[in-house]
C-alpha cells in the first residue's frame, strides 16, 4: 500500500543519507522523496511516498524514522485531509504546426509552457501525482523528449475533516 | 604553531587547539580509560593527551580492533561508556566490527576519530576514508566536526546518546586541522538535541494492562534480556519474580540478570537453550518480555514461538516491540523503572503452583547433558569446573561458537555484569580483547576469557596487553583444533564436509604465550583439570591455559535452523 509520510528533520550533516540509508538497510522502498528548507530555521521538511507490504511494515518504518536522532516528527498523512503537490517540467517533440495542439492540451491541466525552441517546447505542470500521470500520457503521441518530477511533498490542510488523529511521534504506548 | 606559544586573543581569551578541547571535554564526561591507537591524523590529539599529562589512563592496545572490544567489554562490565580514540583511515576501517557489535548489543561507546585536513576532505587524500557515510548505518548517531568550537557540545551530546535510552555507539569525526588549530574556548556545551527524548517511564495504563493478564495467566513465563542488566534492575527483576513465583528464561546476553543457580531459573532459551526454557515458552500463556528484542537466535521459527500467550514487552526501544513478535502490551520504557512501577502495584498473585511444579520436573529430568571424555578434556565439564572453582563469580568473556554455547550453557552466572558475549553480531576474536577492557575496568575481579583457538587467533595480539600490564586475565582456549560450530554444522547439515573448518596447523599456542611473555601450560587430560585451574586462579598474573578436547564435541541440544523451539533435538542422550 501507498502512504504519504511526512517528518520534520534536524538539518544536521549527512541527516538525507542517515535517513536513506535506514531505508535500504531495512529494505523499505521509497518511491520519492522530496526535501527542503521548513517555515523553521535548521529544520528540514522531508516527504515520503513509500510503498509498504501491511500495516506491521509501516508501523516498522514510522518507528524506525522516530527512531532517528534527527527526526523530530513523523507524520503518516496518508489519511488525513492534505495538500500534495508534485511538479513535472516535460519536453515534447512540437514543430510549429504542432503547438496549437498541444496548447489545447495544456490548458485543461493548468500547465505553462516554460520554453520553446524550434523543435521542441517543455511545459511545468502542477499537481496530484494523478493528474500528472494523466497529463504524460496524453502528450506521449507527440513524442516525449524528457521529463523531469520532483516527487510529492505535503501540508495538512488548516482544517481537518476528522478530529485530529493523534500523531505517530506522541506515542501512547 | 608551537603550543609553548600560546598566545591570547585582545578580549583577553586564551587560544587553544581543538584537541585540547576534546582532552578537555573527555575530562569533564568523567572518561577514566581511552582504548587507541595513534595514527597521523591524530597526531595533535595523542599530542594533547601528552600536554596534559594524560588526565586519563590511555590503552594501547595492538589493533584497532582489539581497542573496541576491549572498550565494549569495559563498558559491559562497569556501566560506563567506553572510550576509542582511532586515526583515519585504515584506523577507523578497523573498527567497523567492533562498533556493528557494540551497535547490536546495545553497548555504549563515544569512538573519536581522526580524519584528514578539511581542504582535502573529498580528494581521496592519504588516509582518507568516507568514515561518517561508512559508519551511518552502524552507529546510534555519528558526527563531523566542521569547527572546533562545535567540540565541547559535540562531546557531551556524544556522551548523553550514547548512554540514555537504548545505548549505542556514537562516533565523532575529526579532521585534522580542527584539532591542531587554535582556537578560543567555546563556553556553552549545552545539548541541542530536539529530536531525542527517549522514553523511561513506562505508560501506567499499559502497566494496568500487564498486571490485568498476569493475574488471570495460568502458565505465566518471564523473559529477561540484556535490557534489565543495562537499566541495573537485576534485583529488582528478582523481587518481582520471586514475589509471583513466575519461571525465568533468560536470553544469550540476559545471562546474569537472574541467578543461574535459582530454582525458578528454567535456563537460557533459544537454539542452544534448555528444553525446559523452550518448552515453557512454547506452552505459556502469558509471556512477560523484559529488555530483549526477540532475537532469531532466540525465537527460532516465528510461529512456533509463544504460539498461545498473550505477549507484554517491556522495551526502551519502541522500534523493538511488535517488529517480530505480535504484542499485546507494548511499553515503552526502562527495565528497571518498570520493575519498580511494578513492584509497587498491587497485583494479586496468579494460581501458578501447578504449572511452576511441572517445569520444577521438567527441570530435572531434561538438564543439559554430556558425555564424559575418556581421552581428552569434556569441554561441558572443563566449564563446570572453571564454574566450580572461580566459585561463579568470575568475569567470564567468550568468543564466539561452541566454546561460547558451552559456557552459556554451564557457567551459573549468579551475578550481573559478569557475562561478556557477542551476541548479536557473532564476532569472532572478542573474547580476549574483552576481558583485557573487563579487567581494567574491574581491576580487583577475577576475569577469565574462555576462547576457541580459531576465535584467539583473530585478536591473538592484544596478549601484548596483558603482558604490558600484567593485567591477571586467565585465557583459556578450548582447543578443538576446528572452527568448532561451523564443522558441527557441516557434519549436521552439510553431509561431514568439513569446508575449511579443520584447524590442523595450529600455531604452538604455549609458545606464543611465551614470546609474550605470558606463563601457559598444555591441558590435555581431564585429571589435570581440578589441579591446574586451582593453581591458575591463585595466581596473581596472566595464564594461558591450552585445554584439548576432542574435535568431535558438539553443542546440544539444538533447535535446528528454521525450526521451532519445540522442535529441540539432542535433548536426551
Amino acid at each position: 500500500m501507498k502512504r504519504i509520510i511526512s517528518c520534520t528533520v534536524q538539518n544536521r550533516g549527512g541527516v538525507l543519507n542517515r535517513i536513506t540509508g535506514m531505508f535500504s538497510k531495512r529494505h523499505f522502498n521509497i518511491e520519492s522523496i522530496t526535501v527542503g528548507e521548513s517555515e523553521t530555521e535548521g529544520m528540514a521538511k522531508m516527504t515520503f511516498v513509500v510503498n509498504v507490504e501491511d500495516e506491521h511494515k509501516l508501523e516498522q518504518l514510522t518507528k524506525q524514522l522516530h527512531k532517528q536522532i534527527d527526526v523530530i516528527k513523523v507524520s503518516d498523512i496518508t489519511e488525513k485531509s492534505v495538500v500534495a503537490r508534485e511538479l513535472a517540467l516535460v519536453k515534447v517533440t512540437a514543430n510549429s504546426q504542432l503547438r496549437a495542439e498541444i496548447q489545447g492540451l495544456i490548458d485543461p491541466f493548468r500547465g505553462t509552457v516554460v520554453d520553446i525552441s524550434k523543435e521542441t517546447m517543455t511545459i511545468q505542470v502542477t499537481g496530484k501525482t494523478d493528474k500528472i500521470d494523466a497529463f504524460i500520457l496524453l502528450l506521449k503521441p507527440f513524442g516525449i523528449k524528457e521529463i523531469a518530477r520532483t516527487g510529492v511533498t505535503a501540508l495538512l490542510r488548516g482544517q481537518q475533516a476528522k478530529p485530529y488523529v493523534a500523531e505517530v511521534n506522541s506515542l501512547t504506548i | 604553531m608551537a603550543v609553548e606559544a600560546r598566545q591570547k586573543t585582545e578580549a583577553g581569551k586564551e587560544f587553544v587547539t581543538g584537541a585540547d578541547l576534546l582532552i578537555e571535554a573527555l575530562v569533564e564526561a568523567k572518561v577514566e580509560k581511552v582504548f587507541g591507537y595513534p595514527g597521523g591524523a591524530v597526531l595533535p590529539i595523542y599530542d594533547a593527551m601528552f600536554r596534559h599529562e594524560f588526565p586519563f589512563e590511555h590503552i594501547l592496545c595492538r589493533h584497532e580492533q582489539g581497542s573496541i572490544h576491549a572498550a565494549e567489554g569495559y563498558a559491559r562490565v562497569t556501566g560506563k561508556p567506553g572510550v576509542v580514540v582511532a586515526t583515519s583511515g585504515p584506523g577507523a576501517t578497523n573498527l567497523i566490527t567492533g562498533i556493528t557489535d557494540a551497535m547490536m548489543d546495545s553497548l555504549p561507546l563515544v569512538i573519536i576519530t581522526g580524519q584528514v585536513a578539511q581542504g582535502v576532505i573529498g580528494t581521496d587524500a592519504f588516509q582518507e576514508a568516507d568514515v561518517l557515510g561508512l559508519t551511518t548505518p552502524i552507529t546510534k548517531y555519528n558526527y563531523q566536526i566542521q569547527d572546533a568550537k562545535e567540540l565541547p557540545r559535540v562531546i557531551n551530546e556524544a556522551f548523553y546518546i550514547a548512554t540514555t535510552g537504548r545505548p549505542g555507539p556514537v562516533l565523532i569525526d575529526i579532521p585534522k586541522n580542527i584539532s591542531a588549530e587554535l582556537t578560543v574556548r567555546n563556553e556553552s556545551n549545552a545539548i541541542e538535541l530536539p529530536g531525542y527524548q527517549p522514553n523511561v517511564k513506562p505508560n501506567a495504563l499499559q502497566l494496568q494492562k500487564l498486571a490485568s493478564l498476569l493475574e488471570k495467566a495460568e502458565r505465566p513465563v518471564l523473559l529477561a534480556g540484556a535490557g534489565v542488566l543495562l537499566s541495573d534492575g537485576a534485583t529488582y527483576l528478582q523481587e518481582f519474580v520471586e514475589k509471583y513465583e513466575l519461571p525465568v528464561v533468560n536470553t544469550l546476553l540476559g545471562l546474569g540478570s537472574f541467578p543461574g543457580e535459582h530454582e525458578l531459573f528454567l535456563g537460557m532459551g533459544g537454539m542452544h537453550g534448555t528444553y525446559t526454557a523452550n518448552m515453557a515458552i512454547y506452552e505459556a500463556d502469558f509471556l512477560i518480555n523484559i529488555g530483549a528484542r526477540f532475537d532469531d537466535r532466540l525465537t527460532g521459527k516465528v510461529a512456533n514461538f509463544a504460539p498461545g500467550a498473550k505477549v507484554a514487552h517491556i522495551d526502551i526501544d519502541p522500534a523493538e516491540i511488535g517488529k517480530i513478535i505480535r504484542t499485546d502490551v507494548p511499553i515503552v520504557g526502562d527495565a528497571k523503572t518498570a520493575l519498580q512501577a511494578l513492584l509497587a502495584m498491587d497485583i494479586k498473585k496468579p494460581e501458578t503452583t501447578e504449572w511452576v511444579t511441572r517445569l520444577m520436573e521438567n527441570k530435572v529430568n531434561y538438564p543439559y547433558w554430556y558425555n564424559r571424555s575418556e581421552k581428552q578434556v569434556s569441554p561441558q565439564w572443563l566449564i563446570e569446573q572453571i564454574c566450580e572453582k572461580s566459585k561463579g563469580e568470575a568475569i567470564v568473556a567468550t568468543d564466539v561458537g561452541q566454546h561460547q554455547m558451552w559456557a552459556a550453557q554451564f557457567y551459573a552466572f549468579n551475578k550481573p555484569h559478569n557475562w561478556l558475549t557477542s551476541g548479536g553480531l557473532g564476532t569472532m576474536g572478542f573474547g580476549l580483547p574483552a576481558a583485557i577492557g573487563a579487567q581494567l575496568g574491574r581491576p580487583d575481579d577475577l576475569v577469565v576469557a574462555i576462547v576457541g583457538d580459531g576465535g584467539i587467533q583473530m585478536t591473538i595480539q592484544e596478549l601484548a596487553v596483558i603482558h604490558e600490564r600484567n593485567l591477571p586475565v586467565k585465557v583459556f582456549i578450548v582447543n578443538n583444533e576446528a572452527l568448532g560450530m561451523v564443522r558441527q554444522w557441516q557434519e549436521e547439515f552439510h553431509g561431514e564436509r568439513y569446508s575449511s573448518s579443520l584447524l590442523t596447523q595450529n600455531p604452538d599456542f604455549l609458545k606464543i604465550a611465551e614470546g609474550y611473555g605470558i606463563r601457559s601450560v598444555l591441558v590435555d587430560k581431564e585429571k589435570d583439570v581440578p589441579g591446574v585451574l586451582e593453581e591458575v586462579f591463585a595466581y596473581d598474573g596472566p595464564v594461558l591455559v591450552d585445554f584439548r578436547i576432542h574435535w568431535k564435541e558438539k553443542v546440544f541440544p539444538m533447535v535446528a535452523p528454521g525450526k521451532g523451539i519445540n522442535e529441540m533435538v539432542g535433548v536426551k542422550p
